[in-house]
């Protein structure tokens, strides 16, 4: 017999991060889920199959990556709010689909549970592709939580994301904390601030469906709403007509970009740690702040005026933030678990202002307070 | 000046259609118009679904809500599309390669689960759109772009490949059949379950060039009638007189649940 569950589970829980993204993903209301098993991530799904049917909404599990990300674009214009998850390997199946998606502005929340290339362990190895996987001009959102509660808290942020400016929003999660379990609260339902995509405001026959102002994305009806659109991969113009034509391409792809570069604002997130007074800074995000801020209360112990930035948006690049923080201290230090993809980034935007250097750790193991510290030691030395 | 009755069916800015002359994608066109008329579709609940390639050009010519571009993943959509929103009615224009190449893999598991999608395979027995290079129905032994020296290959038979897949209802027609063709299409349309209607058609700019050594859509034509052969006649032909037919005709009917999801409680 099917029985009725909350969508919302207010209250203070231990849970398992990967459950955390689920709820995190009922609450800001997703009713379409398509995944394929893959470890670390499989626990997102299980748990989805779950809880999905019995809060009204559709659980699919594709025949592949590729499948379960077109479902989602599908569901997403027939209305539905979407979310995949997957880890690394099979992150670079839905690269397709994640291109088609910005193409066609289709909202969609994809998480990704990094993993070592055929083992488990723990990395940052995505980070760019995240960033770059999808062929053709992109400017992907990319949320990076450290705990228990963040995961929760960032998949509810990526689906407003998603809605807002209609395009497909990711969620880089680890090994680490996506198999972490810590406390989660949730709030009460009037407490959540959820986004829901602007429909139309016009008939069908006035409504132009991809005019939009140059920093904006256009209202989206659902498929079934009368408005008969056409959606093609191809450039498009502001009717939705197939045109190879240099000035609708130039113009389309210039929207597409500029309604995420526009709103730095709304969409970079980040937080301070002891930065007020520091001489030298850590850049972390995900898992890696965790040991970084204990490094840096360590160092602060000893003398050292140390602090963190920690990145909970990593794309687009936090690029005034990481401006602002390069006029501040004497040396940035980057710390992530891969050959240093991110600390490539880092360095181009704050090696004009301050020394740069790398905290590195490719391994399948995160660092620990130990070795950061020793870094920051032998960097003030 | 009088419109054409089924004028108000196609997305007018988007004409004059991109098939080359004498192409059995546009007929194809013709016989969806005319079998969604007949049955009064909806066109505001309609989606087409396209991938990439020629006959994947379709639904971008229908007055309906239409997803192009989408290469060898139109039944991936059109599963998000129907399992979101079971009402509307999601018909899927797909090429050979789209449904036996690139798209191979998700039609065994749309056709395992019986999901409630209209599929029309138009089939050209080539990859007409990138220039006539070899597909999985490409028949044995004839030159494509890709086999100079002959096709070394099985073709795929799409319609036996859906039926063992599980399909609810599946029939194969050409384009030298309209009537036929047309009626198949209807059925498919109130068929509830997952449909495949397979249309041979002709492609005289690159199958007809290179494999059968003719330009003429007619010859062509001409070509898929001499190889075809009726569904009743084959069940009493020589299986060896088969081997490189078209048979023509239903060849599954039949009612079963239709998808509704991995997890239904």
């Amino acid at each position: 017999m099917s029985k009725k569950e909350n969508k919302i589970r207010s209250g203070t829980h231990f849970m398992l991060g990967n459950h955390a993204i689920v709820e995190g993903a009922l609450a800001a209301g997703c009713d379409f889920f398509a995944g394929y098993p893959i470890t670390p991530a499989n626990e997102i799904s299980q748990y989805m199959s779950e809880r999905m049917p019995k809060t009204g909404g559709v659980f699919f599990q594709g025949e592949d990556e590729l499948c379960s990300i077109y479902a989602l674009s599908g569901a997403s214009l027939a209305g539905a709010k979407a979310m995949t998850a997957t880890a690394s390997a099979g992150f670079n199946y839905m690269q397709e689909g994640i291109g088609y998606a910005v193409a066609s502005e289709i909202p969609m929340v994809i998480v990704d549970v990094m993993r070592c290339r055929g083992e488990n362990y723990a990395t940052q190895s995505d980070v760019m592709q995240l960033r770059w996987g999808a062929s053709g001009d992109h400017e992907h959102i990319v949320l990076a939580p450290s705990s228990v509660q963040e995961l929760f808290d960032h998949t509810i942020r990526a689906f407003n994301l998603a809605e807002k400016y209609r395009t497909p929003v990711m969620v880089m999660s680890e090994t680490t904390i996506s198999l972490m379990r810590e406390k989660l609260v949730i709030p009460k339902a009037d407490d959540l601030d959820i986004v829901n995509r602007i429909k139309p405001q016009v008939p069908p026959e006035l409504f132009v469906p991809f005019k939009a102002p140059e920093d904006q994305a256009p209202p989206l009806p659902s498929f079934g709403d009368g408005y008969r659109i056409l959606h093609s991969l191809n450039p498009h113009d502001e009717n939705g007509g197939i045109a190879w034509d240099p000035d609708v391409f130039e113009k389309l792809y210039y929207r597409i970009t500029n309604k995420v570069q526009a709103h730095y604002d709304d969409i970079v997130r980040v937080k301070d740690f002891y930065l007020d007074d520091a001489d030298i800074a850590l850049v972390a995000y995900g898992s890696e702040t965790r040991p970084a801020r204990q490094a840096v209360r360590i160092a602060r112990e000893k003398g050292i005026k140390a602090g963190v930035l920690k990145l909970d948006t990593i794309w687009p690049v936090p690029e005034k933030h990481l401006t602002e923080l390069s006029k501040k201290v004497a040396k940035v230090l980057t710390v992530e678990m891969n050959i240093g993809k991110y600390s490539n980034e880092v360095d181009r935007v704050c090696g004009r202002f301050c020394e740069v250097g790398r905290v590195l750790k490719n391994r399948g193991e995160i660092h620990t307070t130990q070795e950061i510290l020793h870094a920051i030691e032998e960097a003030v030395k | 000046m009088k419109k054409h009755p089924l004028w108000k069916y196609l997305r007018q800015d988007s004409l004059p259609h991109f098939f080359c002359p004498g192409c059995g994608a546009a007929q194809v066109l013709n016989f969806f118009l005319k079998a969604s008329d007949e049955i009064q579709l909806d066109y505001d609940q309609l989606v087409g679904i396209g991938g990439v390639g020629c006959a994947a050009r379709i639904p971008v010519y229908l007055n309906a809500e239409a997803l192009h571009g989408v290469h060898g993943r139109t039944l991936p959509w059109a599963t998000g599309i129907k399992l979101h929103k079971p009402e509307l009615k999601v018909v899927i224009f797909a090429g050979d390669g789209d449904a036996s190449a690139i798209g191979g893999g998700h039609l065994i598991h749309a056709c395992r689960r019986n999901l409630d999608v209209v599929m029309i395979v138009v089939n050209n027995l080539t990859f007409g759109m990138t220039g006539g290079q070899m597909a999985p129905t490409t028949p044995k032994n004839v030159k494509t772009a890709t086999t100079p020296y002959g096709n070394r290959e099985e073709p795929f038979d799409i319609c036996k490949l859906a039926e063992t897949a599980g399909a609810t209802y599946v029939a194969r027609w050409s384009t030298v059949k309209p009537k036929n063709a047309k009626d198949a299409i209807k059925e498919a349309l109130n068929h509830k379950g997952f449909s495949l209607v397979e249309i041979i058609t002709q492609c005289p700019t690159h199958f007809g060039r290179r494999a059968l050594s003719t330009g003429s859509p007619v010859q062509c034509l001409e070509w898929i009638k001499n190889n075809s052969i009726s569904a009743k006649k084959a069940t009493t032909a020589d299986p060896q007189a088969l081997e490189s037919k078209f048979i023509l005709g239903t060849f599954v009917h039949k009612e079963k649940p239709v998808f509704k999801g991995s997890s239904v409680c």
